[in-house]
């Protein structure tokens, strides 16, 4: 049983951590999934001619999912289909899954005939509808496939939509003939990956080659994993589920790679909660957004695991729990804990520049006690960047390089 | 106590509660209610505001045309659309029930919707006609005052912290990626080609008819015939 102690300023809390406390084991079968395997009726529409279905390039990694069956994750040849919201406001999470990828020497292509996903169009103000949504997956698809690379989406909630988007072509007809008319009328090929792959699915694939490089000591460091909804509750059957992470009753992304890591995952009563992100809520009413984020989230997250940073998949998410936390400090709330996407925790870990790659000074909640735990200088790293800003705005650099943080 | 609503013909009631019944996705996203309240003990929006999941359902069920005209205009902007309600032991899916209600009320230009949506304009202009939502020059203090001081930090700094980011694709202000312009047109030729572009005139005619210029504008020497025939 993974129980540990971690010690708070006044007091001790324990550390639950991501062992069921039980002695079954949870092993599904794929043959008594409760739904059918998508995928196969997916080929089956390009046997019988409907689209192209590009394949996961060679060498992938095969993860089970919720209900046993394997699933495809390419390790390189990837399209990054980019998040706005994790490019317009914490891009750190987009520049971090990039830096990776190169640290780990693997080619990837980051996209400018990439669209976002829309879906804000479709969930949060009902401006859109099934057929334009499809279309501009497809569309997006379509793009990729001409570059030959694969599609590795970076955000849970386009990672969802166009889950729920193929689930909706394999079975409406006449959705996927009005679909394919309006992509054929562009001049781009109906094409539809074998897999839809998020980036935190690729993280957990390569978390042992992540680890090799890890050069902070995390064993101090205890944090909390928000499970972004869109990413394991639309469409739940293919979320990675690992018997070995909780037991196989939770999905393992992001907990799997950061304990691979070295740092400590604790557990807390509210992890189905959503974030309270809610997508208008956000822009237009966000005193729900404010107060789910902190009563249902950060708090609970205080009081029950103390953590020293939350850890997720997801925009929205990174989101409305980090800046959530500036009123709710206001008013003297127990709250007060960084958060940031794993792509961007495993990067510091490997000796990435907290500003210059994981742009931490885009986040709101305090991350330098959290730096100062995991062995980083954060006040000789600001200078570093102030330097960068310097020299950008004195036009004697463009713009920061990636050989200059490799 | 007075039906809400009850100004309203039955006609035009039932009306729209067909529309969404006759959604192609409705069938898959219900089945019946079983009212376990299950899906409400999940939903984050039950736990703040006066909603509920299982009602939503259950009026769908029941066929209570009434109370689906009422929850289309008072309720169902109050779901956060994370889909914890699929839990549900019988299949549903209250929160896509929700997605469909709502664009039924957005193609009829409910009131109510155009309340819900006011001051949400300028995020539809952004993402139709660029094709990334979030941008960049988005975070300014004004908007987000309650997000602390960090906010105006970045807006302070926004061009040269934009430039301090490796990704080559990533050094734009006014959009979260550099988008090819080909990328945008056929955007605007798919909001145009599915109705969507239409949809907005329902909502605020003054933005249909400025995204409609600008499209039509980047449309006429695409090399896409973007006339609607499909
Ligand atoms: S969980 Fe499902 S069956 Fe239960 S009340 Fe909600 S919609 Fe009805
Ligand atoms: S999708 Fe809507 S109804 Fe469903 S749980 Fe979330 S907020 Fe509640």
């Amino acid at each position: 049983m993974a129980t540990s102690t971690t010690k708070t300023t006044d007091r001790t809390v324990p550390v639950r951590g991501t062992s069921v406390e039980t002695t079954k084991t949870f092993r599904p079968d794929p043959g008594e999934a409760p739904e059918e395997d998508l995928r196969e009726a997916v080929l089956q529409l390009e046997r019988e001619g409907e689209w192209i279905v590009q394949r996961v390039p060679e060498p992938y990694y095969e993860a089970p999912t919720k209900y046993g069956r394997m699933k495809k994750i390419p390790y390189e040849r990837t399209w990054h289909h980019k998040s706005c919201g994790q490019c317009g406001h914490i891009p750190g999470y987009s520049t971090s899954i990039f830096w990776l990828n190169r640290v780990l020497g693997y080619d990837y292509f980051d996209p400018r005939d990439q669209t976002s996903c829309t879906a804000w169009n479709y969930y949060a103000s009902a401006t859109s509808n099934q057929a334009a949504q499809a279309a501009v997956a497809m569309r997006n698809f379509a793009a990729a496939y001409e570059t030959g690379y694969f599609p590795l989406i970076h955000c849970g909630t386009s990672f969802g939509h166009y889950k729920e988007v193929r689930h909706e072509l394999v079975h409406d007809h006449a959705l996927r003939r009005q679909v394919r008319g309006i992509i054929e009328r562009l001049g781009r090929p109906f094409v539809i990956p074998e897999e839809i792959v998020h980036y935190s699915e690729w993280m957990y694939a390569v978390r042992d080659q992540l680890q090799e490089r890890v050069v902070h000591d995390l064993s101090p460091i205890v944090s909390t994993v928000h499970p972004a909804c869109h990413y394991y509750k639309l469409q739940s059957g293919d979320a990675i589920y690992d018997p070995e992470i909780y037991g196989g009753q939770r999905t393992a992304v992001v907990t799997g790679v950061v304990q691979a890591l070295g740092a400590q995952v604790a557990d807390y009563s509210t992890w189905y909660d959503c974030c309270g992100f809610g997508f208008r809520h956000i822009l237009v009413q966000r005193d729900f957004t404010r107060s789910f984020a902190t009563l249902r989230k950060i708090e609970v997250m205080k009081e029950e695991a103390n953590p020293d940073v939350v850890l997720t998949h997801d925009t929205g998410c990174v989101t409305s729990l980090d800046k959530s936390q500036f009123a709710a400090q206001a008013h003297g709330r127990n709250v007060g804990v960084p958060v940031m996407s794993e792509s961007q925790f495993a990067a510091l870990a490997m000796g990435a520049h907290p500003f210059r790659v994981t742009q931490l000074h885009w986040h709101s909640t305090d991350y330098r006690p959290l730096l100062a735990k995991m062995g980083i200088d954060a006040e000789q790293a600001w200078a570093e960047f102030q330097e960068d800003v310097k020299k950008i705005e004195a036009g004697t650099m463009d713009y920061l390089t990636w050989e200059s943080v490799l | 106590m007075e039906k809400a609503y009850a100004d309203v013909p039955a006609e035009e009631k039932t009306r729209l509660y067909r529309e969404v019944v006759q959604d192609a996705r409705f069938d898959t996203y219900l089945y019946g209610c079983y009212e376990c309240g299950i899906c409400v003990a999940a939903c984050p929006s039950a736990r703040f505001y006066d909603f509920s999941p299982r009602k939503i359902a259950q009026a769908l069920a029941r066929e209570d045309v009434d109370l689906v005209y009422e929850q289309m205009n008072d309720d169902v902007w109050n779901c956060s659309q994370c889909f914890s309600c699929l839990r549900c032991p019988r299949g549903n899916n209250p929160g896509g029930l929700i997605t469909i209600m709502r664009e039924v009320a957005v193609n009829n230009g409910l009131r109510t919707t155009k309340e819900a949506l006011a001051g949400y304009t300028r995020i539809i202009y952004k993402i139709m006609t660029t094709g990334t939502q979030v941008s960049p020059d988005m975070l300014q203090e004004d908007a987000f005052p309650d997000w602390g001081p960090q906010v105006k930090d970045v807006a302070d700094h926004l061009a040269v912290w934009r430039r301090a980011l490796p990704p080559e694709t990533m050094h734009t202000t006014a959009l979260s990626w550099d988008v090819e312009e080909r990328t945008m047109r056929e955007l605007y030729a798919i909001w145009k080609w599915t109705g969507t572009l239409d949809m907005i005139a329902q909502l605020d005619e003054g933005l249909h008819d400025i995204m409609e210029e600008i499209m039509d504008d980047a449309l006429e020497d695409s090399g896409i015939d973007a006339a609607v025939s499909d």
